[in-house]
């Protein structure tokens, strides 16, 4: 084993966590190469990297998840392999994913101590456990009747109360995996206060993030991983940001400056000025507050906004798989009459959603089996399936969109992140569709496979299709898209196009509609929904 | 609270286990013939496996419209009720002759599937609810049509159970045919791939279009259907018609030989010729155990011992 060129104290109690060498594979990638990762008391630690820079695979791996295929860990002195989630736990590992795992139907407070109830004659102590569990909760700025069932509760107060749970369960060390993607802003300043009093505990924190304004704000060290390997560790003040973005990309930082951090080309020239997508009035019961937009052929529109802004929501009510209350989508000028996904295919619309795995693909079907299936009616005659018409789509796409596997039988599970979505997108190109909507359609997925779905958006458009493009990279979204539609609580509130689509503009422009617009906002839809329920009783 | 490294012993799972769900089936169906041909007598005769063959039919054919039902994520426990409903149906309609008795108890089959698939598709009750109705109900209405067990002396029904062409008995060739028959639909027609993508990821299949509602409804018809002609079978062999006891817990017979053919119960997956070999299996198991006097008390035991086995592979291999 090799010293390591670590920057930055460690500390002055010694690591808490430390990892050599730590690698985990997975059928045709190398997900953690070598990692070597320390963790001191107290800190604040960021763990950066695009996606599929293997952070996810190094989380699971320190917290039980994964067996490691080598390498060692030590927690606290001792060396360690944890066989289960709950061993890592036990021993004071604590993680709060995205998608927060308590049980929603018990209360609050039962789920803030399940396991470790107060006991009084060998029976869970009740009134005990209520009020301690409402004063610890007060702590983390949730005020919620703590006898209620926790599914009432916000996603953001659900955060909390697993963060606690954590705590009270005497965690050493709490992963965070993007904490921040579900919450208000007030619940975000909440959340970093109370990272704030665990640091001072001497708990450590690691705090995984894309959010860069969050990072500088409350982490003290960071480390960046590329490709399952670590490529900085370090104080956070000593790096900029761009340092930090070249860093994450493997960019040289006056690289990323000039030329941008993605693949995609200049504009697009646009064909003809009649959309071939028009959608006008989207409204639906919770997300959508009348959102209307048009495509035309040859062009990438981009739709930007924050998380719950509603972008998600217009790309599947446009693609038929979210009922509406009202609103018109016409294609190629034909209204599309019927709303449902089969109605929306036949039109010439195809949605890759942006749940790769839960509404992507099926694992234990093949690449081939993927790719044809919602193709398969015109790949087959009186309901008899035809390999040959299947094998040659098949192949027609597997070359073109560079899919790489062992072989089209093989199974779509085995695949890495990014050939997985390939498959996906070859299964909507099968359609020949005249509109595609994709839905962060390079999440997850390593950089190589990102660059070329970015330059085959860029080719898809060229060649005349309608592109809507979602993305939380606003890289990607700067210079994927000539026009750039942004929403907020389910609305328009901006359109910039050609030179306008900058960083600074679209920032301004998702930060825009605050305050009193956004009440105004809040006061019509509450009024809204008002009169909505009193509909629903007559 | 440091203790926790723990050394595990691991042997490689990530094989063996997918490898003995594939070909387990196959390896406990010849491990019982080794041991038959070798410890039982007159186990190799003709008429032995004639017997065994007719034997198996029943199971045989309700495995195929249960691993049908398992490969879209379900399950169907109501068969053995529709069995006894189309065996009442036969009765009360053989007045009108073989032909229109053995019709009325196939639409009855497919009704009482229907009604399974639209509770599962369109009002979206779990599969294991909506079909323990109806096989509750559906026993229950059984005996209200037949109160007791009815012989049947139309020679017609007698001849479908008791005949034979070329040597093999009709009940042998009617479930080759539906064997094949099955097979052509998994294989090579496009509602045998929606069965399969539907069970993997059924919002997969919504959000490309398939045509998800409508395929359910179909499969649990067809299972329905299928039920129907094991329960017109059983009882031209029977040549009685017994609502009360025919088919009873048969289900739990039909499950496992879906399961222990590698058919996963969580669906997306369906092995239809591991399914007729875990038919064979059961079958094989229970005849060994008869033949050397074991009561048959036993016979529930090793089954049991094979369910727990099939499931504990399966388990193995969801966990991944």
């Amino acid at each position: 084993m090799t010293a390591t060129a670590e920057q930055g104290g460690a500390g002055a109690a010694g690591p808490v966590l430390r990892t050599r060498g730590l690698t985990k594979r997975f059928p045709g990638v190398l997900a953690l190469d070598g990692v070597d990762f320390d963790l001191s008391h107290g800190e604040v630690h960021a763990l950066v990297g695009e996606n599929g820079a293997g952070k996810s695979t190094l989380i699971k791996v320190l917290t039980g998840v994964y067996a490691p295929d080598g390498g060692e860990m030590r927690y606290r002195g001792e060396a360690v392999r944890f066989d289960a989630p709950l061993r890592a736990q036990q021993a004071g590992i604590s993680t709060i994913y995205q998608e927060v795992n308590l049980i929603p139907l018990l209360s609050v407070a039962r789920n803030l101590f399940l396991g470790r109830e107060p006991r009084r004659f060998g029976l869970i102590d009740f009134a005990r456990m209520h009020s301690e569990a409402a004063g610890i909760l007060r702590d983390y700025g949730v005020d919620v009747d703590v006898t209620r069932p926790l599914q009432g509760l916000s996603m953001g107060a659900r955060q909390m109360v697993a963060l606690a749970r954590a705590v009270v369960a005497d965690a050493r060390v709490v992963i965070m995996d993007e904490p921040t993607s579900s919450l208000e802003p007030r619940e975000v300043e909440t959340l970093f206060s109370v990272i704030g009093g665990l640091r001072e505990r001497g708990i450590t924190v690691v705090y995984v993030s894309h959010r860069l304004d969050e990072l500088y704000r409350i982490c003290d060290r960071v480390t960046v991983l590329r490709d399952g390997r670590v490529v900085h560790t370090g104080a956070l003040a000593d790096l900029d940001r761009l340092g930090l973005i070249s860093l994450m990309l493997g960019r040289d930082a006056k690289e990323v400056e000039r030329q941008g951090a993605t693949t995609f080309g200049g504009p697009h020239e646009r064909r003809a000025e009649e959309p071939v997508l028009v959608a006008d009035g989207l409204r639906d019961r919770r997300r959508l507050h009348g959102v209307s937009l048009a495509i035309r052929p040859g062009e990438v529109l981009g739709l930007g906004g924050l998380l719950g802004s509603g972008r998600t929501e217009t790309a599947r009510a446009i693609a038929g798989a979210m009922p509406l209350r009202s609103g018109r989508i016409t294609v190629a000028g034909v209204p599309l009459r019927r709303r449902s996904t089969a109605a929306a295919i036949a039109a010439g619309v195809s949605m890759l959603p942006e749940d790769r795995k839960s509404e992507g693909i099926i694992p234990e079907l093949s690449v081939r089996e993927n790719i044809a299936l919602a193709a398969m009616p015109r790949l087959s005659r009186f309901g008899l399936v035809s390999e040959r018409r299947i094998d040659r789509v098949v192949d027609v796409f597997v070359e073109r969109l560079r899919i790489k596997s062992a072989g089209t039988r093989q199974k779509v599970a085995e695949l890495s992140g990014g050939n997985q979505q390939k498959v996906l997108l070859a299964r909507w190109l099968a359609l020949d569709p005249k509109v595609l909507l994709l839905d962060e359609p390079t999440r997850g997925i390593d950089v190589g496979a990102k660059a070329e779905v970015q330059r085959l958006v860029d080719e898809l458009a060229a060649e005349g299709l309608g592109v809507l493009l979602i993305s939380s990279d606003l890289e990607e979204l700067i210079e994927g898209a000539d026009r750039v539609v942004v929403l907020k609580d389910g609305a328009v509130v901006d359109e910039l196009s050609g030179e306008e689509v900058s960083e600074g503009a679209l920032m301004r422009a998702i930060a825009a509609g605050d305050g009193d617009a956004a009440a105004t906002d809040a006061a019509a839809e509450a009024a809204e929904e008002g009169s909505a329920g009193a509909e629903g009783v007559r | 609270m440091t203790a926790i490294g723990m050394p595990a012993v691991r042997v490689d799972r990530t094989r063996a286990v997918p490898w003995l769900q594939e070909y387990g089936v196959y390896i406990g169906v010849a491990a019982l013939l080794v041991f038959n041909l070798v410890f039982t007598p007159h186990f190799l005769s003709l008429e032995n496996f004639r017997t065994q063959a007719v034997q198996v039919t029943p199971v045989l054919i309700l495995s195929l419209g249960m691993a049908l039902v398992i490969a879209t994520g379900g399950i169907d426990l109501s068969v053995g009720s529709v069995m006894a409903l189309s065996a009442a149906m036969i009765s009360l309609y053989l007045g009108y002759g073989p032909v229109v008795a053995v019709l009325v108890a196939l639409v009855a089959g497919a009704a009482a599937g229907a009604v399974n698939g639209a509770l599962v598709a369109f009002a979206g009750v779990q599969a294991i609810v909506a079909t323990l109705a109806m096989m509750i109900g559906g026993r229950g209405l059984s005996l209200v049509l037949l109160p007791q067990l009815d012989g049947i002396r139309n020679p017609g029904i007698r001849e479908l159970g008791a005949g034979e062409a070329l040597g093999v008995p009709y009940l042998v060739w009617i479930s080759a045919v539906l064997v094949a028959v099955v097979v052509f639909v998994v294989r090579r027609t496009v509602f045998g791939r929606r069965i399969v993508a539907i069970g993997g990821n059924r919002r997969a299949g919504e959000l490309s279009g398939l045509p998800v509602r409508r395929t359910l409804l179909v499969v649990y018809v067809l299972c329905g259907l299928l039920a129907a002609v094991a329960g017109v079978l059983a009882t031209a062999r029977l040549q009685a018609s017994d609502p009360n006891s025919i088919g009873r817990l048969i289900e739990l017979s039909a499950i496992t030989a879906v399961v222990v053919g590698g058919t996963p119960l969580q669906g997306g997956r369906v092995r239809i010729a591991g399914t007729v070999a875990g038919a064979v299996l059961m079958q094989l198991l229970v005849s060994t155990l008869i033949k050397h006097d074991l009561p048959p008390s036993w016979t529930q035991i090793a089954q049991t011992a094979v369910i727990i086995a099939a499931v504990y592979v399966a388990r193995e291999r969801g966990r991944k």
